[in-house]
């Protein structure tokens, strides 16, 4: 399994995709930590793009790796090594470097201007989208054989997962504003792990604003130490889930 | 009025022959009640260090009493302390203690009743339900004194200084912990309250009731229970507080209700969960202040009529702003809001396209709470921004049409 | 050494195995043939475990290979159109199967210097030409020296001196004891390599014989006159 991720890797720094993605990481965070005088501000305007394009990228790149190293899939396929061993091992090569180029890209840059443990939160919660987007992008890759539905399908996931579903929890607080929706918002929130990375930071950021009324409920579940490995397992969840359903597809895949 | 104090002491040790009356535990004279009723008026009553049992005692005359190495007075929990019903007295460095606790009589470590020309200075209280009750009384100066409130239990504990019907009283350099509200002025006219630090209050940190024309400044109030609170009052200005740290879901750093006149200036308000409440405030200026990293900012009620925000800075809170309707006759103009997206194309430093610090978010949670969950999410920034270019939903006299592109420095 | 029980595989609506029983034994080179979409390749891929069949079972050396990959050590595999990840080197591309494969028999790189790769092993995969990557396909089918050798189409695209080579590493593997699968529309090339022929016709074997009796059968010298002859009796009886 380490030996194929180690080829992967191989195969992945040999393209000059990641090493863009990490210098447009690197520029971006760069740029905001530099240009803001308030540190505070850069995080903010960081946890957009940790939330919204590390998922992008992690998704896209993930689906296109995927479907370019068909090949090389196949040729491991009809090797003595087992289908779950492949499938993990391209899983972990891609993981390895994704993470390396977001810690490169936005870590680095976090840690000589805001050493603290919002910027901790904040790498964390990006750690963690990046693996649960790679494992959502892994499940259409496997599921779908045409490259194009593949890719479709990985960007239409982002989409929801970025945009729709909160619109939809909008719409659903909405309809049922007069009951008490606490634990149904917090069982909504962990069904998307865009929700949960963001609400991990929310917990640091918005601290203040958070203490009012119907926030203090969610400071209070979330806030807690066990709120923390709620969120962290939840998140793990979303890494673990989609990738066990890729590997269930790939095992019975025809190639 | 301390150099006249100052000077009266002087001239009654000049030519009335005062004398100085020294209280020890080995003394001749053991006990204050004893040396009050062998004292003159303008005499001074000496305390030497040690503990001494005061019930209810009553300073009855102008006198001064100096405690050396801070003596402490004790109630013993069974009355009052020490009361004041004289013009004209000096309580220096004393410790006053273990007064009574009950709800039928606001029992308290040093009362003051119809006196004027009072002057507390370096007194610490200790255990006390109410610290300083100040009575009808006029000409007070209070100063570095401490106060901490007893140990009755959260609700039941009474103020640090309470005033009532006073006038020109100066509070200064004391630090009030523990208590109800740290300082409360209830019909006080012309005090003047300043460097004080107010902390872990139960209520406020300073609340106003009916009582016009003070002012208070430098002072710090952090970490009470729902803040400074200031009702019913005409031309209280407040320049160059911090108003921090006060978390809740009713928690505000500063609290306006039915206020008109008054001016607030060069005040910070800083990690709060929402820096100023103001409900029915007319002619109000706020000027120069600094919002930060407050859940909201401000929460300016729609009953507020002709008030006036300029120059203040709003960077790193949540919300900037929140109301309730349609706001009227308010004037929002050269604030600094970190928010503010536009552009500068005349480079006259400020923006050209006006801001409105009320997000459609905002609304959205004021009428639906648990949408408090979905902060920073893309989709709520994208509604935001679909509403700021047709705006409908927010309120639209709700707007500064002169945002300046930098922050201001207020010093 | 191998045989396989009552295959059925359906790729959506159509239905590409139907029920094949077979069995493929040492020392022989065995032919598969049929016209396209007669299910060759996807029989082949069951065998590698490529596909997955939705019935019936695979038997290596009499195990069962489903959920056991071990099998695929002994068997070497050439695809019709070999593709590699395009940015690794030949060389690279040699070391890393060895590093996968782990094979503790020793190598056989005989077809790997006749066909002159180690010359190129800097080139990239994507730099080279389909007969170059048809000859890397082969040397890598035969470099750990298998039991069992698959070959999908293994001439097409190869250069008459290329395929010589081939043919003879073929035969000299069947002289080796060793089962060879090949798949061809070159009836010319299975008539030089072949022992056994298999007919494919839509999902099932039509026959599967040896060739020297089915032109003894059919009184024909040529193997594609005599095939002809089996199926126009066929569509007449």
């Amino acid at each position: 399994m380490l030996k194929i991720a180690k080829y992967v890797v191989y195969d992945i720094l040999r393209s000059k995709v990641l090493l863009a993605y990490t210098l447009f990481l690197l520029l971006v965070s760069l740029a905001l930590f530099s240009l803001e005088t308030d540190g505070a501000k850069s995080v903010v305007s960081l946890l957009s793009i940790v939330l919204i394009i590390v998922p992008l990228i992690s998704v896209v790149f993930t689906t296109t790796y995927f479907y370019n190293a068909y090949e090389f899939i196949e040729l491991l396929v009809a090797q003595p090594l087992g289908r779950n061993t492949i499938l993990l091992g391209e899983f972990l090569g891609v993981a390895f470097s994704m993470m390396a180029a977001f810690l490169i890209g936005v870590g680095v840059p976090m840690l000589v201007y805001s050493p603290n443990a919002m910027g901790g939160v904040l790498l964390l919660s990006g750690g963690g989208l990046t693996l649960s987007f790679i494992s959502i992008a892994f499940f259409s890759s496997v599921a779908m054989r045409d490259k194009a539905k593949g890719i479709g399908m990985s960007l239409l996931l982002w989409f929801y997962f970025a945009v729709i579903y909160d619109a939809i929890v909008l719409g659903i607080l909405f309809s049922f504003s007069d009951y008490p929706l606490e634990k149904a918002v917090i069982a909504l929130a962990s069904l998307n792990p865009i929700d949960m990375a963001r609400i991990m930071v929310l917990m640091k950021l918005d601290i203040s604003a958070l203490m009012g009324f119907t926030g203090a409920v969610y400071k209070q579940f979330f806030g807690s130490s066990f709120g923390l490995v709620y969120t962290l397992g939840i998140m793990l969840v979303w890494i673990i889930l989609p990738l066990a359903v890729s590997v269930r597809i790939f095992k019975k895949k025809n190639l | 009025m301390r150099y006249i104090f100052s000077l009266l002491l002087l001239v009654s040790i000049l030519f009335c022959e005062a004398k100085v009356i020294t209280l020890c535990n080995q003394c001749e004279i053991k006990e204050l009640k004893q040396a009050i009723a062998v004292s003159k008026p303008f005499d001074t009553l000496l305390i030497k260090k040690g503990i001494y049992t005061c019930m209810n005692e009553t300073i009855n005359k102008p006198l001064t009493v100096i405690g050396e190495n801070r003596p402490a007075l004790d109630g013993q929990l069974k009355d009052e302390v020490l009361v004041v019903m004289s013009d004209h007295v000096n309580i220096i460095g004393i410790e006053i203690r273990n007064s009574k606790c009950g709800s039928m009589k606001d029992y308290s470590g040093l009362r003051v009743f119809k006196s004027k020309d009072v002057k507390i200075e370096d007194c610490v209280l200790f255990n006390t339900y109410f610290g300083i009750y100040l009575s009808d009384s006029k000409h007070i100066l209070v100063k570095n004194c401490k106060s901490k409130g007893a140990n009755y239990g959260n609700s039941d504990t009474g103020n640090g200084i309470h005033l009532w019907k006073c006038d020109s009283v100066q509070i200064e350099d004391c630090h009030l912990e523990g208590h109800r509200d740290g300082i409360y002025l209830e019909f006080a006219k012309h005090c003047f309250i300043q460097n004080n630090y107010c902390e872990k209050n139960f209520r406020y940190g300073v609340h106003f009731m009916f009582s016009d024309n003070d002012i208070y400044e430098n002072n710090t109030f952090t970490n009470n229970g729902t803040g400074v609170a200031v009702m019913y009052s005409k031309g209280v200005h407040m320049f160059n507080n911090k108003f921090q740290n006060n978390w809740g879901d009713a928690s505000y750093g500063l609290l306006l209700k039915d206020m008109s006149n008054g001016i607030i200036n060069g005040n910070s308000f800083e990690n709060n969960t929402i820096g100023v409440t103001m409900e029915g405030g007319t002619n109000m200026r706020f000027e120069k202040n600094n919002f930060t990293k407050n859940g909201y900012a401000m929460k300016v009620m729609a009953n507020c009529r002709l008030d006036t925000f300029v120059r203040n800075n709003f960077a790193g809170n949540t919300f900037d702003a929140s109301t309730n309707g349609e706001l009227k006759e308010n004037l929002f103009e050269n604030n600094y809001w970190d928010k503010y997206e536009g552009y500068d194309l005349n480079r006259d430093k400020v923006g050209d396209i006006p801001y409105r610090p009320v997000s459609l978010y905002s609304v959205l949670v004021e009428q639906m709470p648990y949408a408090v969950m979905l902060m920073r999410s893309f989709t709520i920034d994208i509604l935001n921004r679909a509403e700021k270019n047709i705006p409908s939903i927010v309120p639209e006299t709700f707007v500064d049409d002169k945002p300046l592109m930098k922050m201001i420095s207020q010093k | 050494m191998i045989r396989t029980e009552n295959l059925e595989k359906h790729f959506g609506k159509l239905h590409v195995l139907r029920g094949v029983n077979t069995s493929f034994a040492g020392g022989e080179v065995v032919s598969v043939i049929g016209p396209n979409g007669s299910g060759k390749t996807t029989l082949i891929k069951s065998i590698l475990g490529m596909v997955v069949p939705d019935k019936g079972k695979v038997y290596f050396d009499g195990l069962d290979v489903a959920n056991d990959f071990s099998y695929r050590h002994h068997i070497g595999y050439m695809p019709q159109i070999g593709r590699y990840p395009e940015n690794m080197k030949i060389g690279q591309l040699f070391a890393m199967m060895r590093d996968l494969r782990k094979s503790s028999t020793a190598l056989d790189e005989e077809l790997m210097h006749e066909f002159q790769l180690p010359a190129m092993f800097d080139k990239p995969m994507r730099t080279l030409s389909g007969g170059t990557t048809q000859k890397v396909s082969a040397a890598l089918a035969f470099l750990f020296n298998p039991k069992v050798l698959i070959l999908d189409e293994p001439t097409a695209g190869l250069d008459p001196v290329a395929s010589e080579t081939l043919k003879a590493k073929v035969l000299k593997a069947k002289r080796d004891g060793k089962l060879v699968i090949v798949t061809s529309h070159i009836m010319s090339e299975v008539e030089e390599m072949a022992d056994k022929i298999m007919y494919l016709f839509e999902g099932k074997i039509n026959f599967y014989k040896i060739i020297a009796d089915l032109k003894a059968e059919t009184g024909e010298e040529k193997l594609g006159k005599a095939i002809a002859k089996i199926m126009t009796e066929q569509a007449h009886a």
